[in-house]
């Protein structure tokens, strides 16, 4: 942020008036099915003017919607895939980085321009291809399935390859003096350098995965498999004539990761500056 | 031995000012260890990404289904997608997905940054919470408004009770209505995401670019059309870009408000939902939905390409 920022001199109110209805369009939704999770059956969901205090509150929708989908058993699901996305982006996509960027050898230019083109080909493009050869290893209805295409993404590679490359040389020249092999100095002196790009990219593949929709709902069948997305699309059908319950469901989701990002928001935003891009 | 010194010469001519070129003694572990650190990350991205792409190139010219290979037809698929009114309505709602979006992407986001930038714990908090639908589900979003934009819904509530409107709003069952409504979400969910892009571009911004324009008089909207906007040019065609191709993805907020059947007879269909419609299930036509698929690669491909063109033309004359 610079210190010196555009100034609004006359505007002040103007401005934050503005910033009060924006936050009203983003927030009020929200707010609105929390408040109709919590509305009981004495409750009238079309009043008119509109309520937004529950005049018969209760958690009676939450625990019908445990009761009756096992959203407990998808957000199970949802963290195992998540796990496995986060650890394999993380472990592996810091080696390849690392080899990408300190490491000489030959094709080193060849498996870079490998990664870029694996990072302009669009998931659509792949998806059907991709669901044929889950399909043949057998891994189709299985969390592992679901994990796998996305347990490297070309572009942690590549953002931990420019995190690499940051590494000032006289570091590794220090380390290699002391007779440092390559893991002593990936682990011991590269590797701190880059925690926070590092931190990055786990943040954003569990994001990623916890959201992803399109190919959990292609790869898996058995209800009992569902990841949290595809369950909770099964809501309204479940639930067409109770938009309580559906609230109630989104809310149990919305807790996770809302709660998840206010503990970690500064990586978020540092992430961002950094040019991490959206999966 | 003799060969790996000769490749690293090599190597260090071709790549001229790459740092390890410097220091030869590093390589001196076994040719293999590279291999290792990058193994993993070679062999999921080969398998399930470039593999893929070359196997979607070949299925795409071939008539196979989920459980039959399939034999070569030439183009006949692309011959029957031209014919195909399912796929010309996917592509132009995919289409106006991009020409109604991403003018709002390029444009709010930025307003938006330029009155959250600054210090101080309230506008934190403004920039803070303006970022979270980002990271929220596009199924979850999509559930809340599909709530809300019910015939019965809140915002129909608030409609007839201002006595705006007589008869409740079809947002969700209307074909235009229901498209525009999608759009709504998808803008609703993105915006905070270019924010913070454009957040970091601002900082960029000569401050005293906005001293000299006060001292010529200029007011709020002057300073943000004749010192912001030209200062984030580049950053505004990047999200340009982004924003055009992720619109013409788009997939969960029309599924779900849709409630995954494309709209009344498939009529707010989008390419990415026709892909996993004609690619997946037990009627599959893998062959089909990769045709698909590959024109939706050519279309982004071409995104790409022209964004890239006008920004190097815009950048070259200004």
């Amino acid at each position: 942020m610079s210190r010196r920022r555009p100034r609004f001199p006359t505007g002040s109110v103007a401005r934050y008036t503005v910033l009060v209805l924006m936050f009203v369009l983003l927030a009020g939704p929200l707010l609105w099915q929390l408040s109709l999770s919590l509305k009981g059956p004495g409750d009238d969901l079309y009043a008119q003017p509109p309520r937004l205090v529950p005049d018969d509150p209760t958690f009676g929708n939450y625990t019908g919607v445990l009761d009756r989908v096992p959203v407990l058993r998808f957000v199970m699901n949802s963290g195992l895939v998540a796990l496995l996305v986060v650890g394999g982006n993380v472990l592996f996509a810091t080696a390849a980085g690392f080899a990408l960027a300190r490491l000489r050898f030959r094709f080193r230019g060849l498996v870079t321009a490998l990664f870029v083109a694996a990072l302009l080909v669009p998931v659509e493009a792949v998806i059907i291809a991709q669901f044929l050869l889950v399909r043949s290893a057998g891994l189709t209805d299985s969390l592992l399935g679901v994990a796998l295409p996305t347990f490297v993404a070309p572009l942690n590679v590549l953002l931990m390859r420019n995190a690499f490359a940051g590494i000032p040389d006289e570091l590794e020249e220090a380390a290699v003096l002391d007779g440092a092999g390559v893991w002593q100095r990936f682990l011991r002196v590269c590797v701190p350098q880059v925690k926070g790009v590092m931190a990055v990219v786990a943040i954003f593949a569990f994001v990623g995965s916890w959201n992803d929709f399109l190919w959990p709902l292609i790869v898996l069948s058995d209800e009992q498999n569902y990841t949290l997305t595809v369950g909770l699309n099964m809501l309204k059908g479940t639930f067409y004539d109770d938009p309580r319950l559906i609230a109630a469901g989104t809310i149990v989701a919305l807790v996770p990761i809302i709660v998840f990002f206010a503990a970690l928001q500064r990586f978020f935003m540092r992430g961002l500056e950094q040019g991490g891009i959206k999966g | 031995m003799s060969g790996t010194v000769t490749a690293s010469r090599r190597g260090m001519r071709r790549e001229g000012r790459t740092r390890p070129a410097r220091h030869p003694h590093w390589t001196r572990g076994s040719w293999y260890v590279p291999w290792l650190f990058l193994g993993v990350a070679l062999a999921v991205v080969s398998t399930f990404v470039l593999f893929p792409f070359f196997n979607t190139l070949l299925l795409s010219f071939t008539d196979a289904t989920l459980l039959r290979g399939g034999q070569f037809v030439g183009v006949d698929n692309f011959r029957e997608l031209w014919g195909d009114a399912r796929f010309r309505t996917a592509l132009l709602n995919s289409t106006l997905y991009v020409v109604c979006v991403v003018p709002v992407m390029v444009v709010l986001p930025l307003v938006l940054a330029a009155l959250v930038a600054g210090k101080g714990r309230l506008l934190g908090f403004f920039r803070t919470s303006y970022y979270l639908p980002v990271i929220m589900s596009p199924v979850i979003v999509g559930l809340v408004w599909t709530n809300l934009l019910d015939r019965r819904g809140l915002v129909n509530s608030v409609l007839g009770w201002v006595s705006a409107v007589g008869e409740p709003v079809p947002f969700l069952t209307d074909r235009w209505l229901l498209l525009f409504s999608a759009m709504f979400v998808t803008i609703w969910m993105g915006m905070g995401y270019y924010m913070v892009i454009y957040l970091a571009a601002l900082a960029n911004i000569d401050p005293t670019l906005y001293d000299s324009a006060d001292v010529d008089g200029a007011g709020t909207v002057r300073k943000f059309l004749h010192v912001t906007m030209p200062g984030v040019r580049n950053t505004m065609g990047l999200i340009g870009l982004f924003s055009s191709i992720a619109a013409f993805r788009v997939f969960g907020e029309v599924y779900v408000l849709t409630d995954g059947t494309g709209g009344t007879g498939g009529d707010n269909l989008t390419m990415t939902m026709l892909i996993q419609r004609e690619g997946t299930g037990l009627q599959a036509r893998t062959g089909y939905a990769g045709a698909i698929s590959l024109v939706m690669f050519a279309i982004m491909a071409v995104l790409l390409v022209l964004q890239l063109v006008a920004q190097n033309r815009q950048r070259r004359n200004g």
